[in-house]
């Protein structure tokens, strides 16, 4: 693979593990304090500037090796029309293949796409992974609550392919492909297995939606074939629903088509409190990963210092495990865990009054007091 | 002529309304063997003409249409789709639902006194769009691998469903009416289905209207559904937030549904589940049902059986303080006239 290169230098020993030969992980564990791993950081508009500064501020408290490359990535017009991404962005997130990403902005009549399909489409981001974890300290009426949802990112219902057919009848077209549906249910599959998870669960509506819905599940049943020791079960969105809100601590892993993960994905922020503290990664085809915050760019907050960085911080945590640091993200996790848990420094969505730089200094308080 | 006060057929023999019951699978049949008894026991003046439906054969569905249309009004159990079945085999629920023309499926989620649940006071009208949108089992496989899914959105259907859930709001005296869409993804889909909703609240200036996407909707739902008054939506976000609501108040097991169109009514539990793990074990709950035939009754203006088996089923639920999830012995019922 030509990206291997760049992770090997002949004179420091690096270890590395490659995941699976097809749509291989590497995951390159340096030595403590060895060799800077250079991340591609697009901190977005409105309050990503504040909370970007706020992750930046925790990870070099924690002394992890991370080196942040700032990009911006509002859409400009390429040759030939279409819009892209700035060059530079792209080249670095080729390079760094993994990037942590804050709120973008669309703006109306812009002309572009949402900057979120934009970057989707450029890099192929085909799964997008959100773990919801009940936050101690962050009460909501659901408790112990944990589990992954890994929803389908390309096609599906989102495929944007619509038309009049005559005046007043309009058809959408939703799209299910072998190959999406057999690559994200082995990503599901891969994701359970390296994070010792027990289960996976196709969610589908194959009682309705016979062809499309059904070959999805056949991949799914496929691919939970070579994977014996992890049990496979499906279920009817709707009883995931229903079953959701009642008990949620019966679900794992959850993987399904795209209009189902996104209602289901946001369900489940909304359990564990809402989108302001859930984390989540998008992974991509040649090994690109984008971590990001899913809240929105909150533009009536944005420099007041207000905002609350634990989505973002929780995400780029979910970006160190994805490259093998578990010993650093366990530490910037515990710290920020144990802020929210004593509830004395809280940003005001939280319920407290502190601002964002105090809530900041309290979490590398904490991890400077770990080491 | 009212669209929501559906006339009921007219009660041809000796004073009594025939319905045809359709049990359908796993816990339909006992489920609607208990309202038959509790019918009889209470003499309501309804005779059930019973069409059975099988899984796999067409004969059968198009006997309980023609019964159907015979009747006017039926209570039916969730009928099984199988997954071994080739493609070309649609639901039958759906079949049924399609040729009725049962384009309003109403939902209403309350919360139930005697039922802990972990939010209170939930009152919130459900109105979905029955017949088009996801559900238009129209799909193909263009090339091998690649298989394509028909959404269609009418702009008859979108303005039916709006002025059904307007009118409803209305007579029921309800605030506030919120679309659910997906309309930044779907343009041209959901936004003609918000026009649509637009358009028709433009003429009820005495009815709020907003407009949320479903995404957001369900995480509002899930840390604040005290804010919802009356929501209309599509077929598919219909099934999600109905079934969010369900569980909700307390479960699949509490909450009747009812499928109206223009000439006929349907009426059955409000998640459509055919329960085939707890099927035969009387440990069923009969609540949503019971609750289904009361609707039915007030639809055929039998008002006073209908309260007085509402009333019946609610001080039951509430005297013997039902912890949900526990099996409950389904048969003994008490009765209070």
């Amino acid at each position: 693979e030509e990206g291997l290169e760049s992770w090997f230098r002949p004179r420091r020993r690096v270890r590395v593990l490659v995941q699976t030969p097809e749509e291989g992980r590497v995951l390159v564990q340096t030595p403590e304090g060895g060799r800077m791993q250079t991340v591609t950081l697009i901190p977005g508009d409105g309050i990503g500037p504040e909370i970007s500064t706020a992750v930046m501020k925790i990870f070099e408290a924690a002394k992890a090796p991370i080196q942040w490359e700032e990009k911006n990535v509002t859409a400009i017009k390429g040759p030939g029309g279409k819009w892209i991404i700035p060059p530079e962005a792209k080249e670095s997130m080729d390079k760094n293949k993994i990037g942590l990403k804050g709120p973008l902005k669309t703006p109306i009549a812009a002309g572009h796409p949402s900057m979120n399909l934009l970057l989707r489409k450029t890099f192929d981001l085909y799964a997008n992974v959100r773990p919801c974890m009940s936050i101690e300290g962050y009460k909501t009426p659901y408790t112990d609550v944990d589990l992954v949802t890994i929803r389908e990112n390309t096609e599906g219902e989102y495929s944007g392919i619509e038309h009049t057919i005559v005046d007043g009848v309009v058809q959408s077209i939703k799209l299910i492909t072998e190959d999406a549906s057999r690559k994200i249910a082995e990503y599901a599959f891969e994701y359970a297995k390296n994070n010792q998870r027990a289960s996976v669960t196709a969610v589908h509506k194959a009682n309705i939606m016979r062809m499309s819905d059904g070959l999805f599940l056949r991949k799914c049943r496929q691919v939970a074939e070579n994977y014996r020791d992890i049990k496979f079960t499906e279920m009817y969105l709707d009883t995931v629903c229903l079953n959701m809100v009642q008990d949620p601590t019966q679900f794992d892993v959850l993987v399904m088509p795209n209009l189902y993960g996104d209602i289901l994905s946001d369900l489940c922020a909304g359990l564990i409190g809402g989108l302001g503290v859930t984390p989540s990664g998008n992974i991509g085809a040649n090994n690109v990963a984008i971590f990001e915050s899913v809240h929105g760019t909150a533009p009536d907050i944005a420099g007041l210092d207000l905002a609350n960085p634990t989505a973002l911080l929780l995400s780029a945590v979910m970006m160190l495990r994805h490259m093998g640091m578990h010993d650093y993200s366990k530490k910037i996790e515990t710290a920020c865990f144990n802020t929210i848990r004593d509830k004395k420094v809280l940003t005001g969505d939280l319920g407290g009054k502190s601002k964002c730089s105090e809530f900041t200094a309290e979490i590398c308080q904490r991890v400077r007091d770990m080491d | 002529r009212d669209i929501v006060l559906l006339w009921p057929p007219p009660a041809k023999y000796g004073g009594r309304h025939t319905v045809t019951l359709i049990p359908g699978d796993g816990i339909g049949p006992e489920l609607l063997n208990h309202v038959r008894e509790l019918f009889r026991f209470s003499c309501v003046p309804v005779d059930f003409e019973v069409v059975n439906v099988c899984s796999s054969t067409e004969d059968d569905i198009n006997n309980a249409i023609t019964a159907i249309r015979r009747n006017g009004v039926a209570l039916k159990g969730n009928i099984e789709t199988l997954h071994t079945l080739p493609a070309s085999h649609k639901s039958r629920n759906n079949l049924l639902r399609t040729s009725l023309d049962l384009y309003a499926n109403v939902m209403h989620c309350k919360s139930l006194p005697g039922v802990q649940t972990r939010h209170n006071n939930i009152d919130i009208m459900i109105i979905r769009e029955n017949t088009e949108g996801e559900y238009s089992s129209l799909e193909h496989e263009s090339v091998t691998g690649v298989v394509e899914c028909l959404k269609i959105i009418t702009r008859t259907n979108s303005l039916r469903i709006a002025e059904y859930a307007f009118k409803l709001a209305r007579e029921k005296g309800r605030k506030r009416v919120t679309a659910v869409h997906k309309a930044n993804i779907m343009k041209l889909g959901d936004g003609l289905f918000l026009q649509c909703c637009r358009e028709v609240a433009a003429g009820y200036p005495d009815i709020a209207f907003d407009a949320m996407i479903v995404d957001n909707t369900t995480m509002q739902l899930v840390s604040k559904p005290q804010q919802f008054d009356v929501m209309v939506m599509p077929n598919l976000y219909g099934n999600v937030v109905s079934n969010v609501c369900a569980g909700l108040v307390g479960g699949p097991g509490l909450v009747p549904g009812a499928n109206y169109g223009h000439d006929y009514a349907v009426f059955e539990t409000a998640t459509r589940n055919t329960g085939k793990s707890i099927a035969d074990r009387n440990i069923a709950n009969p609540t949503a049902m019971l609750l289904a035939s009361c609707m039915m009754l007030d639809h055929l203006k039998l008002y006073d059986y209908a309260t007085m088996i509402r009333n019946a089923v609610l001080t039951t639920m509430n005297e013997t303080r039902v912890r949900l999830n526990s099996p409950r012995r389904c048969s003994p019922h008490t009765f209070h006239n």
